[in-house]
């Protein structure tokens, strides 16, 4: 019989959306107990590596219409118009106090208020900004301030397997282990929210960190909850090699130049106006036709790339706004940034589809919520322009918050506690440490995860066949149900081999939703580019694709598909 | 008295990167152009296309002693620590415990010892190693085992909490008060330096590992939790002020720093938080219960 643990609350995810999502809901009652449960100790969640900014509406002659323009323009129309406002509306409120809680913004020299600066795809420069060091100075400033909450309690290194749920198919808790010792746990909770992140490590060239991982959204879809828009993966377009470390767009919001091998600002001819600060999905598109065409270099890790150029910003410029990236470049690629052009390539850095929410964040189970990347509440529709991931994270980590703990004080003044599934308990034991924990196999668990990566970076990249993706599809299948699914380190404490053996189980199930939702949708969208298809079909494919979990490995996911919604944007051409 | 303490600190800060050959001075970027270059040449002049990765086990809950294991790594011209480890652990042996994450710094999953010194793997380029064959990694010195490679973080954490690092202010909270809730504190370009260096703090850990002090004083809180509380201290928009000072004005608090320096000298994000200890007595000199009882113990166990 598993220990039991008794929370008001448990937040899953420990980023940027599920530490704000741990303040809001404790300063909506501090007699509320909420656990933050996080498979990584509580500040070192992947949030830390946001770079650039966190966009929003500050100044005097910026207003929110335009935000939104530019928010749903950069989504190719797919966002939920009603979702991209409230985005806009909420997120000015957040920067303020995140000021108030410490946050070093960058400031005016003049004045001392917060300063913002040029990011891709906008009308005006709005992104927030604190050096180059965004998202982790929002981390900090939030796992700080949740330290001054005493019902906040963090559970570092708690890997979840499992959401439980009972009778009426209420959200009623998880199933963990606690890494340290190895004990497996339920947790039980009125209300949750998961806030896990992306799962961008399902390509092997990845801006991402080695923990992201799609366990979160796993878990959502073996619990039978929908994943929305999984077909629409956003790659970066400057990532540097051989690391795929993330240079951050405020390097071209700062001024930075891309150029080819025969030393052309390339982008004036695919974005004559924006240049370099076009949305990335067309920034990506531009690089890879001047890959195809022949006018990249090569690289010394073997693969073609281009360059970004920053030395004209000058050290002063660089060394204040910029410092973060430059110390990446001398360290990671042996490039300083101030003296020399920075070979880069367009690298998998987020991922617009997640755990189908509402506006709320309400996910279709009754107490349970999603925030941040791990979420798609429609945003960012097909394409997110950048420095609003982190003020998704930072206004749904708000709302999800407050609306869990109202929903949780509301069930404990009626009493209503319902009990755990035992069956759904034992089910679970069985999966991992029958199916995994004492699995066979003769294939190494991590040569297959390669596998696995470097067909999702070959079949599902910028530009997309249906060839292409038919196959990856069939190669992902025949890897997910050969023979690699073993554990070879038989130690209960710390037991990272078991836990990478869970993660890359995860990693298939979500790759394969993400190949069969780019080969249904016949049209050309945001990132989703197909060669067949070049052109946006409004008329056949202005709609979310939704995938459900088949029931087991063996069985195909279950797509549909559900409306977008408008307020009183039309969908047009886009341009830059 | 305190100033003259903090010229020394300040020399000795020079001496350091003098030493070490970098160049502080232009934002604290510890440049090494070796690192990504081609493979290094071993001493006796041949390229190097592998190295040995000696590595600490133990598993503390099953047997409290602890062996190494030696593990043959492939090298590639950028090829960090922490790239080796994988590589071990996902091909030579799956059982190697590792924390780790975001493989650029930012994260302070993967600090450990690296040939004896407290580093972050992912910040360690093995061709930084021209001269050795073998390349030790043992856990940070300082915090208690899990397993292998792994530390527990939990006492560390309690001191940075105990250093209650987060802005006092009734208006700290926005929805709280009767200001418009879209205004800000404002802060002028000094304001901010002043504990911005401090902020670039990412508790990995280094420091408190090379802290001599923690090492015999395990209720100090250490050059982490300090220079954190320095950091909320000098922040104009913290109100806490004196009280904030008196949290670590005890016995094992703030006076049991003898400045030996060697948390600045292994903080991967040029925090320096020997300095920011140094500035925060600074403050405390004028109402300090302890400072001279202290000092003066201090004084005799130094003679």
């Amino acid at each position: 019989m598993t220990d039991t643990i008794f929370y008001d609350i448990i937040i899953i995810g420990s980023g940027i959306a599920g530490l704000r999502a741990a303040i809001s809901a404790a300063s909506e009652d501090n007699n509320l107990k909420i656990a933050v449960i996080s498979k990584v100790q509580v500040m070192r969640s992947h949030s830390v590596s946001a770079e650039g900014g966190t966009a929003a509406v500050i100044q005097e002659d910026d207003n929110l219409e335009s935000h939104i323009y530019d928010t749903i323009k950069g989504s190719d129309y797919l966002a939920d118009q009603d979702v991209a406002e409230r985005l806009v509306q909420k997120i000015p409120f957040e920067i303020y106090q995140l000021e108030h809680w410490g946050m070093p913004w960058s400031r005016k020299k003049e004045d001392g208020r917060i300063d913002q600066r040029w990011f891709g795809g906008y009308s005006y420069p709005r992104a927030t900004y604190a050096q180059d060091r965004v998202g982790f100075f929002e981390m900090q400033t939030l796992y700080d301030t949740c330290l001054k909450y005493e019902n906040i309690h963090f559970f570092n290194e708690w890997f979840c397997t499992a959401i439980l749920t009972s009778d009426n198919d209420n959200f009623c808790g998880v199933t963990a282990i606690e890494m340290k010792t190895g004990d497996f746990i339920k947790f039980r909770a009125l209300a949750g929210i998961i806030c896990t992140g992306g799962a961008g490590r399902i390509y092997s060239f990845s801006t991402y960190a080695y923990s992201s991982t799609p366990d979160g959204l796993d878990m959502a879809y073996r619990a039978g909850l929908a994943l929305k828009d999984m077909e629409f993966v956003q790659f970066h377009p400057t990532g540097i090699l051989p690391s795929g470390i993330l240079i951050t767009e405020g390097a071209r919001g700062e001024g930075g130049y891309l150029i080819n091998n025969k030393g052309e600002r390339f982008m004036k001819k695919y974005a004559p106006n924006k240049l370099e600060l076009a949305s990335r999905d067309v920034v990506s598109r531009g690089m890879m036709k001047e890959l195809e065409e022949g006018r990249g270099f090569k690289s010394e890790a073997g693969v073609d790339c281009l360059k970004i150029d920053l030395t004209h910003l000058g050290m002063e410029k660089i060394q204040e706004r910029l410092g973060g990236i430059r110390e990446i470049g001398i360290k990671f690629s042996g490039v300083d940034i101030a003296e020399e052009s920075i070979q880069i390539r367009p690298v998998c850095h987020y991922m617009m589809g997640g755990i189908h929410t509402d506006i709320d964040g309400a996910t279709e189970m009754n107490g349970l919520w999603s925030a941040g990347e791990a979420a798609c509440n429609s945003t960012h529709g097909a394409n997110r322009l950048g420095a609003n991931s982190t003020a998704e994270c930072l206004v749904w980590g708000t709302i999800t918050g407050q609306l869990a703990a109202r929903y949780a004080l509301d069930r404990k003044s009626r009493k209503s506690q319902s009990s755990i599934d035992q069956q759904e308990v034992i089910n679970e034991e069985k999966r991992i440490y029958d199916g995994i924990f004492r699995g066979s196999g003769q294939l190494n668990p991590y040569e297959v995860r390669m596998e696995l990566t470097n067909t999702m970076d070959s079949n599902a990249h910028v530009f997309r066949t249906e060839r292409g993706l038919a196959e990856g599809l069939k190669k992902v299948r025949d890897l997910m149900r050969s023979k690699w699914k073993h554990v070879n380190d038989t130690a209960r404490e710390y037991n990272t081999n078991f836990i990478n053996v869970m993660e890359i189980d995860s990693m298939f199930r979500i790759a394969e939703v993400v190949l069969l939702c780019a080969l249904n949708r016949h049209e050309s969208r945001g990132a989703h580019a197909m060669v067949e298809y070049p052109k946006r079909d409004d008329a056949n494919f202005m709609k979310h694709s939704l995938a459900y979990f088949g029931g087991s490995d063996q069985n195909d996911p279950k797509t549909d598909w559900c409306p977008v919604t408008f307020t009183h944007y039309k969908p047009e051409e886009r341009h830059y | 008295m305190a100033n003259n303490i903090i010229v020394k600190l300040k020399r000795l800060n020079r001496r350091r990167e003098s030493e070490r050959g970098e160049n502080t001075s232009d934002g604290n970027i510890n440049k090494n152009h070796d690192s990504n270059d081609k493979p290094k040449q071993n001493k006796k002049g041949k390229l190097r296309d592998k190295i040995v990765l000696k590595v600490f086990r133990i598993n503390y809950t099953k047997d409290k002693s602890h062996y190494y294991d030696e593990f043959e790594i492939p090298l590639q011209k950028s090829t960090t620590v922490l790239d080796a480890l994988i590589y071990a652990k996902s091909y030579l042996d799956n059982s190697i415990a590792i924390r780790y994450s975001c493989r650029m710094a930012s994260c302070g999953s993967c600090g450990m010892r690296i040939n004896g010194i407290p580093r972050l793997a992912c910040y360690t380029n093995l061709s930084e190693f021209e001269e050795e064959d073998t390349i030790t990694c043992d856990p940070l010195a300082n915090f208690p085992h899990i397993r292998d490679l792994v530390t527990d973080f939990t006492q560390f954490y309690d001191h940075h909490k105990q250093m209650k690092p987060y802005i006092h202010n009734e208006n700290a909270d926005v929805s709280n008060t009767r200001q418009s809730p879209l205004s800000e504190f404002g802060q002028s370009h000094e304001d901010v330096e002043k504990y911005l260096q401090f902020s670039y703090c990412i508790k990995c850990g280094l420091c408190y590992s090379a802290c001599p002090t923690v090492a015999t004083d395990t209720k100090f809180p250490g050059p982490q939790a300090l220079s954190q509380a320095y950091r909320y201290y000098i922040d104009t928009r913290d109100v806490m002020d004196r009280d904030r000072l008196k949290i670590i004005d005890d016995r094992h608090g703030i006076w049991r720093c003898h400045f030996a320096g060697s948390c600045s000298k292994v903080c991967p994000k040029g925090v320096d938080p020997a300095l920011g200890i140094q500035l925060l007595r600074d403050q405390m000199f004028s109402f300090s219960k302890h400072e001279k009882k202290i000092a003066r113990e201090l004084g005799r166990m130094n003679r």
